[in-house]
């Protein structure tokens, strides 16, 4: 039969726990589950294929967040990312977090990954940060995923590729009891029955639209339509400060990281049309990004990345790193565009907005051991609401979601569920596929997602953000009424949609619920355009309540690691000062 | 409302003569992330049957008879 065509079919398998989402958490979640506990059964659920799935599909040039001791300390990393993050933050996931870190460098090491060392055999660890130095590069930072796979495969973890879960299932009393999929090459609906379910499904990076107008040159891989976040929500999880967009610092029209970070630690430079450095530090911080679209607004636009002045053997070893991972057609597109780092800046420009805490601080709210609020029911990585934690925290994260989930299974017995509600996510699954006629999802996403940079892109508008949210509610119903799909692949679109549209409303209830500005272009409302401790220094939970969204305000905990006054604001100062 | 069929010109272009689908691989339609490669009826080569690209290079890199090419998406050259 040929592949894409619809069948009908239905069929349950069931196991201890679930991990949903083979990216960089995930796999390192069922391992961890796995290796705990090996009678078990671990499925590895994935909507592409584990082997090239998720962010790090082609590897990674390096750590962006390495504690190691000796350069630095869990207390300082803690620390940094609290002012990084405008101090909403709960460190004792960051400082645990900063803690076992190592343990897991160490871990992937011997997985076969290799990390930069110099001459003496000590890492070579490179400072991007404001205060601390925390970037290791990894040179064979290409074969992270081969080594991941390898290891799943030894432990004998169940794969299953091409799987879209979209709904999670609960029993009455609130506890997970497992999650319904469908084969995004045949349509067929697989439920799979677990004791406990890890969510591992990236960032919703499919939220904006890129503005070179193709909807999937997104900056995170495109794969990554917020189907966790959707799916959390609708289960009744808690989503910690949406409202804090992830909006990152990119290549033009190419929307891949540029990349100060490998290139900063050489001597490149992010500067304006004048040459000039106008920021302090390239660590990506909702601070920095604010500076940046200043500066492109400013006339002193463009915002280039500078390597020219860098020696030749410099800049070859740079571009022999930039071109081989992470985002490895980096390379055509400057050959397209003429561009030769040793004679040419590399322009950039801001990329459209997402949810990730991966890199700001947007998603499913977790504790330090990464629980969701609802029982049973974990999320880790890019999805998870531990802040600026990038791949060695979605991988440690993972760690400890799959240890602490398979204590869970192995306390508690499978949850029952209602089978009217697979018979219900079943219809509404399959919905567009049973319509003559209607709009395709492509071009019911390309106007949510136009909508939503219209609308709801900072600077935050109270009015604007009205307005759009009426525009998307016509969309949704549009989506909810008319919306076709004429086989497999696209019922996988459709369903994506519907995750893009649950993030939009999203971001609508969050940003209007926050009154203030805070963590720079993030959440800048013009409406309320100070910071406001006294009523703010919270976080915000978004959840489903009586079936309406809701958001209500969650206080910080009280830190593990102090704060001077005289440090609170080290990341508000990110512009250069002209000197006298 | 009808549909119309719309032209994109797509940027992952395969070498029928190196493809060797039609001998049973199918690595590129395996490991693409998007899942918008397919093999043609007709040919029996791989050929992108859905423009919806992060040209992100698996089905290049992985490809063992180096018949894939990933190029810029038009929109972003």
């Amino acid at each position: 039969m040929a592949l894409d065509q619809i069948v009908d079919g239905l069929s349950e398998v069931s196991c201890d726990v679930l991990v949903i989402g083979g990216g960089t958490a995930g796999p390192m979640a069922a391992l961890k589950a796995k290796l705990k506990n090996p009678k078990a059964n671990v499925v590895l659920l994935e909507k592409a294929n584990v082997k090239r799935s998720g962010a790090i599909s082609m590897g990674m040039d390096g750590l962006n967040n390495a504690v190691i001791p000796g350069y630095a300390t869990p207390e300082q990393y803690t620390k940094e990312i609290t002012i990084a993050n405008d101090g909403i933050v709960d460190q004792k996931a960051v400082y645990k977090y900063a803690q076992n870190c190592y343990s897991i460098i160490e871990e992937l090491d011997s997985f076969g990954i290799r990390f930069l060392k110099n001459e003496n055999g000590d890492y070579a660890v490179k400072k991007v940060h404001h205060i601390g130095t925390y970037v290791l590069p990894m040179p064979n930072g290409e074969t992270v995923k081969k080594a991941l796979y390898r290891q799943l495969r030894r432990a004998r973890i169940l794969i299953s590729n091409r799987y879209m879960a979209t709904r999670l299932l609960k029993s009455s009393d609130g506890r997970i009891a497992g999650a319904i999929s469908v084969n995004t090459r045949t349509a067929e609906i697989l439920v799979i029955k677990a004791k406990a379910v890890i969510l591992c499904m990236g960032a919703a990076g499919r939220l904006g639209l890129p503005t070179s107008g193709y909807m999937f040159g997104t900056y995170e891989n495109a794969a990554n339509s917020g189907d966790g976040y959707s799916m959390a929500y609708h289960a009744g999880a808690a989503l910690a400060n949406l409202e804090c967009y992830q909006i990152n610092p990119l290549i033009k029209d190419y929307n891949g990281p540029a990349c100060a970070y490998v290139a900063g630690p050489f001597g490149a430079f992010t500067a304006n049309n004048e040459g000039s450095r106008f920021i302090e530090c390239d660590y990506w911080s909702g601070q920095m990004m604010l500076e940046f679209y200043n500066e492109l607004l400013s006339g002193k636009g463009p915002v280039f990345l500078q390597l020219k002045h860098l020696h030749p053997d410099t800049i070859s070893e740079i571009e022999s790193t930039l071109h081989k991972v992470e985002r490895p057609t980096r390379g055509l597109f400057q050959q397209g565009r003429g561009v030769d780092y040793r004679n040419d800046s590399i322009e950039m420009h801001i990329s459209e907005i997402g949810f990730c805490s991966g890199h700001s601080a947007s998603g499913v709210f977790v504790d330090d051991n990464a629980r969701t609020t609802v029982p049973g029911l974990y999320a880790a990585g890019d999805m998870a609401s531990v802040p600026h934690n990038y791949m060695l925290g979605a991988f440690t994260n993972g760690s400890v979601a799959g240890i602490d989930a398979m204590e869970f299974a192995e306390n508690h017995d499978f949850a029952e569920f209602d089978a009217q509600d697979v018979a219900r996510e079943r219809d509404r699954v399959m919905a567009p596929t049973k319509r003559e006629d209607g709009i395709p999802p492509n071009q019911v996403e390309y106007k949510t997602r136009r909508l939503v940079n219209d609308y709801l892109q900072p600077p935050k508008v109270t009015r604007k953000y009205e307005l759009g949210m009426r525009r998307l509610a016509e969309a949704r119903q549009d989506m909810q009424e008319h919306m076709i799909a004429r086989n497999a692949h696209e019922l996988l679109r459709a369903l994506e949609v519907q995750s893009i549209m649950d993030c939009a409303d999203m971001a609508v209830h969050a940003s209007l619920y926050r009154e203030e500005s805070r963590w720079g272009l993030y959440h800048w409302r013009t409406d309320f355009p100070e910071k406001d401790n006294a009523n703010w220094f919270c976080h915000t939970l978004l959840s489903k309540q009586n079936g309406k969204m809701t958001s209500q305000k969650r206080a910080v905990e009280p830190y593990v690691v102090p704060i001077a006054d005289d440090e609170k604001d080290l990341y508000d100062k990110q512009r250069i000062r002209a000197t006298a | 409302m009808p549909l119309a069929s719309h032209q994109t010109s797509v940027p992952v272009v395969v070498d029928d003569a190196k493809c060797i689908a039609d001998k049973g691989c199918t690595v590129c339609v395996d490991v693409c992330p998007l899942d918008v490669l397919r093999i043609s009826d007709m040919t029996g080569k791989a050929y992108m049957a859905y423009d919806e690209c992060w040209y992100c290079m698996p089905c290049e890199a992985d490809c063992p008879t180096g018949a894939v090419t990933v190029n810029i998406p038009y929109l972003l050259r």
